[in-house]
């Protein structure tokens, strides 16, 4: 943790998130600033969400790569359970789900976590499909039989397959560094969680600011061309600005992984809203009374973290595994 | 008709208070509720109702051979400890587990489906067993539904009414249970589910049996929502 980068990264993402608590306790106060109180409320929940996430963050960095990758298995295992808990499934499925709860998404994590790219790569989107096709099959239930296999697989592939490539980053070699030393990796990570964080943010601000044009009114009532095209400006700015955190990265890399993870986590969003829509609720923790789903808050990372994933490795030119 | 005060006097209640049960049967009670509230990821509502040590009945629709466990569960453990599910004695005295279960964590009364006489109704049995302290978990259904529809209510509820007015009867509805263990199979699957309670009722008076039974249904279908 004694490196330069590392202790100006932690300083600065403490200061910042310090300044805006702040601000936000001050704005509580003074409710006669004549802002919206909602949006107020809004940006203080925010806040306090960043803080768990960032403590949550440093104590799995902390206590080192093992632990950063069950963190994230256990993310993609809640994930997956609101999927499906929202997901019609018939009973012909039940013995296909168990597997895939209790076998192929442990095994996944545990591939990650001994770096088998080449194994992980392909285990979920070929075996498990192939697996969960023919168990269902085998279940004698035929009903809507594409589409239920359709549906444990898309969430399997977004919760699952997806998520796991932003605790693969910390297995990326990096120039320069020892096998030992995985804090650049750490960096890495938390570079691309501090984007996505930031592009939805952005997303919103700028859709709220001057949002015209809905991208598709009858899944999302606000998004809007003008939030994707200033967040992913803006989200290219700050990581060009961060680029020395991310330790693979040249500037322009970084400012592209920027552009890029903005796109991709808008993108996120807007397929999360599309299948919210499908099941007619509002967030996917509706069950658990009070809290927004896990779901509802790692749409964005699960499409953003393959793409910085690969670009990473297209631009550090190394091998995984 | 019995008043608590006629049922203290004729049969002493078993006084299988929850401090009188063994530290490891209550550590297992303890260990058994939560592990069952995290596998069946149970969120509780109470819905124009609170969690109350007083006598009650909660009475349930029934999906999942995990329903009395989840519903005793996501009681406080102050009321769960005087609360007593009411079980099929086919199924809970089956295997050396299970029995142990039933009788020492769950303190569950078992009634034997298959053998009901009329000089031993089960309802009978079940107020003596709750005496004047214990509250039940009742499925009025008679048996699980393998739809996931509530299917009609069998007339016990409305006798245990009849008998005991003094009781709160508390409708509770259950939620996906039946997807995390659908009937005929035994490895659960960890989807999210949700325990409805709803506010008491009582029999009205001079009310019909069937009117009663299909109020009491009603009760628990509109806390789906």
């Amino acid at each position: 943790m004694n490196d330069n980068r590392t202790i100006a990264l932690v300083a600065g993402v403490l200061a910042l998130l310090t300044a805006a608590t702040a601000v936000g306790q001050f704005l509580k106060r003074h409710p006669d600033r004549g802002l919206d109180p909602a949006a107020i409320r809004t940006f203080n929940n925010r806040l306090r969400g960043w803080w768990i996430l960032c403590t949550v963050l440093a104590a799995a960095f902390w206590l080192g790569t093992t632990a950063t990758v069950v963190l994230f298995g256990l993310v993609s295992f809640w994930a997956l359970r609101e999927f499906i808990t929202l997901t019609p499934t018939r009973k012909g499925d039940h013995r296909a789900l168990f597997w895939v709860f209790f076998l192929f998404t442990p095994l996944h994590y545990v591939l990650v976590g001994l770096n088998r790219y080449d194994v992980f790569s392909v285990f979920l989107p070929v075996y498990a499909t192939l697996f969960v096709l023919a168990r269902v099959a085998f279940a004698g239930d035929y009903k809507r039989f594409l589409e239920r296999t359709a549906k444990i697989q898309a969430g399997l592939v977004v919760c699952v397959y997806c998520l796991s490539f932003a605790p693969a980053l910390l297995q990326i070699p990096i120039e320069g560094a020892s096998d030992a030393d995985r804090t650049g990796n750490f960096r890495l990570l938390f570079f691309l969680i501090l984007l996505v964080q930031f592009a939805d943010c952005m997303q919103y601000v700028w859709s709220r600011m001057l949002g015209q044009r809905l991208v598709a009114s009858a899944v999302s009532s606000n998004r809007t061309w003008e939030g994707l095209l200033g967040s992913a400006t803006s989200t290219a700015l700050l990581a060009a600005v961060l680029w020395w955190a991310a330790p693979p990265f040249q500037l322009w890399q970084a400012t592209l992984a920027g552009l890029v993870v903005a796109v991709m986590g808008f993108a996120g969003g807007m397929t999360m809203s599309a299948i919210k829509r499908d099941r007619g609720v509002k967030d996917y923790g509706t069950l658990v009374v009070g809290h927004g789903g896990v779901l509802d808050r790692i749409d964005s990372m699960c499409f953003a973290a393959p793409v910085f994933y690969h670009i990473t490795l297209l631009i550090t030119g190394v091998k995984p595994g | 008709m019995l008043s608590p005060a006629d049922i203290a006097e004729k049969e002493p209640a078993p006084s299988r208070k929850a401090s009188g049960r063994s530290p490891l049967c209550r550590a297992a009670g303890l260990g058994l509720a939560g592990l069952a509230r995290l596998l069946a990821g149970a969120s509780i509502r109470w819905i124009a109702s609170q969690p109350d040590t007083c006598q009650r009945v909660y009475f349930a629709n029934h999906t999942s051979h995990l329903d009395a466990l989840i519903v005793w569960s996501s009681l406080p453990q102050t009321v769960r400890e005087l609360t007593r599910p009411v079980a099929a004695k086919d199924y809970w005295s089956r295997g050396l587990v299970r029995r142990w279960l039933a009788e020492e964590v769950f303190d569950a009364i078992l009634i034997d489906r298959t053998d009901i006489k009329v000089h031993q109704s089960p309802v009978d049995m079940m107020l003596r067993e709750a005496g004047t302290t214990h509250s039940l978990i009742v499925f009025p259904e008679g048996g699980r539904s393998s739809t996931g529809e509530v299917g009609e209510f069998k007339s016990g509820l409305y006798y245990l009414a009849k008998k005991r007015p003094d009781l709160e009867l508390i409708p509770v509805h259950i939620d996906n249970l039946n997807r995390v263990l659908p009937r005929g199979e035994f490895l659960p699957v960890p989807l999210l589910s949700c325990i409805s309670f709803g506010p008491p009722m009582w029999l009205e008076r001079g009310e019909a049996k069937l009117d009663f039974l299909a109020r009491a249904r009603r009760a628990v279908l509109a806390l789906k929502e």
